[in-house]
């Protein structure tokens, strides 16, 4: 239906030859930008039903009254993944969490994913890559995201974290009754859901454009091969090259998709591909110097080192089993 | 009346407070407007996810950006 629709105006209304090289381009990139959109606004609409039905603060209370023996730390992967926010919510997130006493690990475990896993990249993911790429993706995201928090949980860094933080964990849980109120009737919050599964197509949409353009840029001018020789699977430092040259960088899951796309297409493993994902949208500059007014720089520098550290062995064992 | 926007560092919080911002313009409302920016402040609100918007001491929108028609209720307009 989409390439029916993408046919249609291509081919119909610009009017552009189907048999030249340039008419089948433009009907690819509508084509795919249609699909990719489409989905975007599925799975950010599934999103926000969960969302509504099952809020953040709701979460907490969970976690805090109930001993799950292990159990807290999927939870907290699987709602990372499912909850957008942003960078600078990371604060009072944390905050949040620890106040009441759940444990650090299992705060940083949310932390971890909630990046880590984003709706944009999955929508993406199934765009580009079809679905057992995108399960790959989501279970390694919430393996890792698991680990990374049980073994920060483990390392006691409760002595590095800032000071007013420990003292509002010191805090009794008095108040936190009042944290997640209101009930509203469905019916008066769909239109709420749709109007932000929409207004995140917009927002993400020009990076769909982008990332794409760069992507097609890139799939027709770096030449075959080439990434093959500097990242190959057959050499031991493809993955942590990978790791290494994406953790300072930031872009939007939106733009960063179609490019590891033509790394893939040019001879790049997809488990090194995911891990370069995951680095560039997971740690970040900016999401360091929002964590420093909760953390010294010395927990930063073990979380972040423990979350690339893990990426880096996601990407040999997925390049191994893929 | 008295409103805060918790949180002023991402996008999302620079659009609620100009929301607000036109809002309480256009109408001419009698309202006190402001930003609050430090973190420690902010998570004496009891609010997980940014920006929020707190009237009167009573934070009434959490985690995203209200509507212009949603802001014209909270303000009663």
């Amino acid at each position: 239906m989409i390439q029916q629709f993408a046919d249609w105006m291509v081919y119909g209304i610009f009017g552009l030859d189907a048999t030249a090289p340039h008419g089948t381009a433009v009907n690819f990139f509508v084509y795919d930008t249609i699909k990719i959109l489409l989905l975007l606004f599925l799975i950010s609409f599934l999103m926000g039903l969960v969302n509504a039905y099952f809020p953040i603060g709701r979460l907490r209370q969970y976690l805090l009254t109930h001993r799950l023996y292990g159990l807290d730390y999927l939870l907290a992967a699987l709602f990372g993944a499912i909850t957008p926010f942003c960078t600078c919510s990371s604060v009072p997130l944390f905050i949040g969490f620890v106040k009441g006493g759940i444990p650090l690990g299992v705060t940083l475990t949310f932390l971890i994913s909630s990046p880590l896993i984003s709706e944009v990249a999955i929508a993406m993911f199934l765009g580009s890559f079809g679905v057992k790429a995108t399960f790959v993706y989501v279970l390694s995201g919430t393996l890792l995201s698991m680990a990374a928090g049980y073994l920060l949980g483990k390392m006691r860094l409760e002595s590095y974290l800032c000071e007013w933080v420990r003292n509002a964990q010191k805090q009794s849980n008095a108040q936190s009754e009042q944290w997640d109120t209101g009930n509203v009737s469905f019916a008066g919050r769909l239109p709420v859901i749709v109007g932000d599964s929409w207004g995140l197509v917009k927002k993400v949409f020009p990076y769909v454009v982008i990332g794409i353009g760069i992507g097609a840029c890139m799939y027709g001018f770096v030449p075959e091969g080439f990434f093959e020789s500097v990242l190959s699977s057959h050499k031991w430092w493809g993955v942590p090259m990978a790791v290494m040259l994406a953790v300072p960088m930031y872009a939007n899951p939106a733009s960063i998709v179609p490019i590891v796309e033509v790394f893939v297409a040019k001879g790049i493993p997809l488990g090194t591909a995911i891990a370069f994902m995951m680095s560039v949208i997971g740690l970040s500059m900016p999401e360091a110097t929002m964590l420093k007014q909760v953390m010294t720089w010395r927990l930063i520098g073990i979380f972040f080192g423990v979350v690339t550290l893990l990426i880096i062995l996601s990407g040999y064992l997925f390049n191994c089993l893929l | 009346m008295e409103v805060k926007v918790l949180g002023a560092c991402c996008a999302k919080c620079k659009a609620t407070y100009s929301i607000i911002e036109k809002v309480v313009r256009e109408n001419d409302l009698d309202v006190t407007l402001s930003k609050v920016t430090d973190m420690a402040e902010i998570v004496k609100y009891n609010v997980m996810t940014l920006p929020a918007v707190c009237v009167d001491g009573e934070v009434r929108i959490k985690g995203r950006v209200p509507s212009e028609s949603e802001v014209k209720a909270l303000l009663g307009v």
